[in-house]
C-alpha cells in the first residue's frame, strides 16, 4: 500500500520561501499572486495493512514538526 | 569537569566545541558518535556542536533529533545535566523537544555568515553567570535555519521566565523578538544560533566566547 502525507506550515507561521516564490511569480509578470505558501509531499511505501494511526505516529515523530507544521494522510 | 561532544554525520564544529571546552577547562572532552545509545557515566557537560548533520534532510536537526543517542542525551537533561547545543546543535534540542519553538529558514533565505552584536538577556544561568546582564558582546553566526519560531504564548512565557538568554542587537534572521539562545525551565538546557566556541583565543578574532565556558567549568567543577 502506498500512502501521500502533505506537510504545510500552519497558519500565521512567516514563510520566507513563500514570499520569494510569490515575488518570482510577481517578477515575471504574473499579477494576482496574492500569496505562496511551500509545503513538502512524502510518499510512503507501505506494507499492506499499516494503521493509519501507524502512519499518523510517523508523522508527528518525524516527517512533520508539529511546532510549525501541520499533515494530511491519503491513504492511496 | 566531565564533559561529552556529539558527533553526528555532518557536524563541522564538533573539533571546535571540543577545542575550547579543553583550553578553558584543561580536561578534553569524551567525543560521542551519534549511534551510541549509551552515554560516559558521570557526565557534567553534553555539548551539541553545529555543522549540518545530515545534510539538514527534511528539517535542520530533525534526523538527527532521533539519533540513538538522542535518547541518552534527553534522559540525561531530564536528569539535570547540562546540555548546550551550539548552532545545529541548537536546531537538534528543537528538533528533540528539549526547548521550544523551531528554527526556520532565514528571512531573507541567504546564509548568514559575520559578526553579530549580541545582548546577554539573563546572566544568571550557569552558561552566561560570567557575562555582564544587558552587556552587548560579539559572535560570528553562521546558519541558513536560524530564524527562531514559536506561538506567541510560548513567546511571552519565555520572555517572562528569563529564558531568552541572548538576544540580536539588530533583526539578523527575521527571528521572533530578535532571539539568538533561550534556556529550559530548568535552566539546564541552552541553545543558541552564535558560535561562542569560536571566540576562545585572540587569534580567532576576540574571546567574546570564553565567558560561556569559564562560567560552565566555574559551575560544574
Amino acid at each position: 500500500m502506498k500512502a501521500r502525507i502533505t506537510i504545510t506550515l500552519k497558519p500565521g507561521v512567516l514563510d520566507p520561501q513563500g514570499r520569494a516564490i510569490q515575488n518570482a511569480l510577481g517578477g515575471l509578470g504574473f499579477a494576482g499572486v496574492a500569496g505562496a505558501r511551500q509545503g513538502k509531499l512524502i510518499e510512503l511505501d507501505l506494507a499492506d495493512g499499516t494503521s493509519e494511526a501507524d502512519i499518523d505516529a510517523m508523522c508527528r515523530q518525524l516527517l512533520a514538526n508539529t511546532v510549525i507544521e501541520n499533515y494530511r494522510i491519503e491513504i492511496l | 569537569m566531565k564533559s561529552a561532544v556529539i558527533v553526528f554525520p555532518g557536524s563541522n564544529c564538533d573539533r571546535d566545541l571540543a577545542v575550547a571546552i579543553e583550553t578553558i577547562t584543561g580536561t578534553a572532552p569524551v567525543m560521542v558518535w551519534h549511534r551510541d545509545a549509551v552515554l560516559p557515566d558521570g557526565l557534567d557537560l553534553i555539548a551539541l556542536p553545529g555543522g549540518f548533520s545530515y545534510g539538514d534532510y527534511l528539517r535542520s536537526g530533525a534526523m538527527s533529533a532521533r539519533s540513538p543517542v538522542m535518547q541518552a542525551v534527553i534522559a540525561a537533561a531530564g536528569q539535570g545535566r547540562a546540555v548546550l547545543g551550539v548552532c545545529n546543535g541548537f536546531q537538534v534540542l528543537t528538533e528533540a523537544g528539549l526547548l521550544p519553538g523551531a528554527l526556520m529558514r532565514n528571512a531573507g533565505l541567504d546564509f548568514i555568515c559575520r559578526d553579530v552584536s549580541l545582548t546577554i538577556e539573563n546572566a544568571h544561568t550557569m552558561f552566561t553567570a560570567r557575562y555582564a546582564a544587558g552587556s552587548t558582546i560579539r559572535m560570528p553566526v553562521a546558519h541558513h535555519d536560524g530564524n527562531y519560531v514559536a506561538d506567541a504564548a510560548t513567546l511571552d512565557r519565555l520572555e517572562g521566565e528569563g529564558q531568552v538568554v541572548f538576544r540580536y542587537a539588530e533583526s539578523v534572521n527575521g527571528s521572533a523578538r530578535n532571539i539568538a539562545g533561550i534556556i529550559n525551565d530548568t535552566g539546564n538546557v541552552l541553545g543558541l544560533m552564535p558560535h561562542p566556541e569560536r571566540l576562545i583565543e585572540p587569534a580567532q578574532g576576540g574571546t567574546d566566547g570564553r565567558a560561556m565556558f569559564e562560567a560552565l567549568h566555574a559551575a560544574l567543577g
